[in-house]
């Protein structure tokens, strides 16, 4: 056997992409539902913090300040594992999609807040002032003048870290989620071939180099509407 | 209350596996030291090779920053570790986690080295050669200089990036601090030592993180 096809035996066997391609479709589908389930409470939360946090209650914003620090600089496998490993110890028991969930929800309204804050705080002040003039209430002032304003700084950071933290689902297979990498490990493992890593692999570049692209386009549309 | 406690800060556990976990720091350590330099030099190259005349050169780098940037890192780690065996290559754990974050964290610093370049006006350029600078000295003394600056904080944020990173190796036994650290918890039963493997990232990570955003803040008006 030559050198190209021995390759391609080892790393790209027809047989076993027959075999176990049905597995990897089923792991994309769970890898979209986790991402789309974070996608939605992440930002939703992390957008709902921001907005508390604009209020300036002291206490309130210091445990704000103190959640999303921690959330940011903890490794998402370190919180991955505590939750997965520890709630059950203390009768609290959800699933492993539950857990991945959540997690990632709450890393991602951790960024989220950040950037949502970040924008809120570059609003100039007379916007606010000109709001209250108005008669708005501060709230219809946030809701109303603030926020469309900040929201549009904050699309091109927020794309990337979304995309980042949306990436993290493949930690689900450490716990057990049936995602993409998960089904991947499990078919190399019964098969004895590398072919079903491959599989993994380009199932995750099909999903993600739109999102990648999309991103990129994103990037620079909001960034020449600044400039 | 009393479980939580028993569950998650229970003292004695987590003294008896203290050592366990600051050795395993101690591998943490030095994954940051061989992945962060070469992430640094990887992704400036990667930055100027993107701005060279070569089209060719140009397309495969943008090719391969997507490529990098659409696999998740412990994708990219478990095809290093469980494929590359298949091919007749044999690494060891530290190796390929190093090959594996060297290759994810290039593309990001690449990008952000990119934006960091596109940042300094022409004229920087032309004023150095100006003053008989050769090319490799303008970029050297002059351009790079400029790029880091403008782009700091952003290179930070990804150095963090790259210490969270470090904590999938444990998927690939290596023995850094939460493989480690879930060794103890899987022979006590207790989470206590994951607990302390998170005190101690945030011990590490507290500070830049609250540094970041106080950055990002100013930045923001």
């Amino acid at each position: 056997m030559t050198g190209g096809s021995l390759f391609l035996e080892t790393f790209f066997n027809p047989t076993i992409i027959a075999r176990y391609l049905p597995d990897i479709l089923k792991g994309m589908l769970v890898t979209v539902e986790v991402a789309a389930c974070v996608i939605v409470t992440g930002i939703a939360l992390g957008l709902a913090l921001a907005v508390v946090r604009s209020f300036r209650l002291r206490a309130v914003n210091f445990l704000i300040i103190v959640l999303v620090d921690v959330l940011r600089a903890l490794p998402p496998l370190v919180i991955v594992l505590i939750v997965y490993f520890g709630l059950p110890n203390v009768g609290i028991t959800l699933p492993s999609f539950a857990v991945l969930w959540l997690v990632l929800s709450l890393v991602l309204a951790a960024f989220a807040e950040e950037v949502f804050w970040a924008g809120i705080v570059s609003v100039r002040k007379g916007q606010w002032e000109a709001g209250r003039c108005t008669g708005m209430t501060e709230f219809q002032t946030l809701c109303w003048i603030v926020l469309p304003q900040a929201i549009r700084l904050t699309v091109p950071p927020l794309t990337n870290r979304t995309i980042a933290i949306t990436k993290n689902t493949a930690l689900g297979t450490v716990i057990g989620v049936p995602e993409i990498l998960n089904q991947a490990t499990t078919a190399q493992s019964f098969s004895g071939s590398a072919t079903p890593l491959m599989m993994g692999a380009l199932a995750y570049l099909v999903l993600f180099i739109p999102v990648v692209i999309v991103g990129r386009w994103i990037e620079t549309r909001f960034a020449w509407r600044r400039g | 209350m009393d479980a939580i406690l028993q569950q998650f800060f229970n003292l004695d556990i987590m003294a008896q596996a203290a050592p366990l976990v600051f050795r395993g720091l101690g591998m943490t350590l030095l994954v940051c030291c061989a992945v962060i330099p070469l992430g640094l030099v990887g992704g400036l190259l990667v930055a100027l090779g993107s701005r060279s005349h070569s089209r060719l050169l140009r397309g495969l780098l943008a090719g391969l920053i997507d490529l990098l940037r659409a696999l998740p890192p412990l994708v990219l780690l478990i095809a290093i570790s469980a494929g590359l065996p298949f091919a007749g290559i044999r690494l060891s754990p530290f190796a390929c986690v190093t090959l594996a974050l060297f290759l994810n964290t290039s593309a990001y610093y690449g990008e952000v080295y990119r934006a960091g370049l596109e940042s300094v006006p022409h004229g920087q350029w032309e004023a150095a050669r100006c003053t008989g600078m050769t090319a490799w000295q303008t970029l050297v003394h002059v351009v790079i200089p400029q790029a880091v600056r403008n782009v700091l904080p952003d290179l930070v944020s990804n150095t963090v990036e790259v210490v969270k990173l470090t904590s999938l190796a444990s998927v690939v036994a290596l023995p850094e601090m939460l493989y480690s650290a879930d060794m103890a918890r899987s022979v006590t039963f207790n989470s206590s030592p994951i607990v302390l493997a998170a005190l101690i990232y945030l011990a590490l990570l507290w500070p830049v993180v609250r540094l970041m955003s106080r950055l990002e803040h100013r930045l923001g008006t």
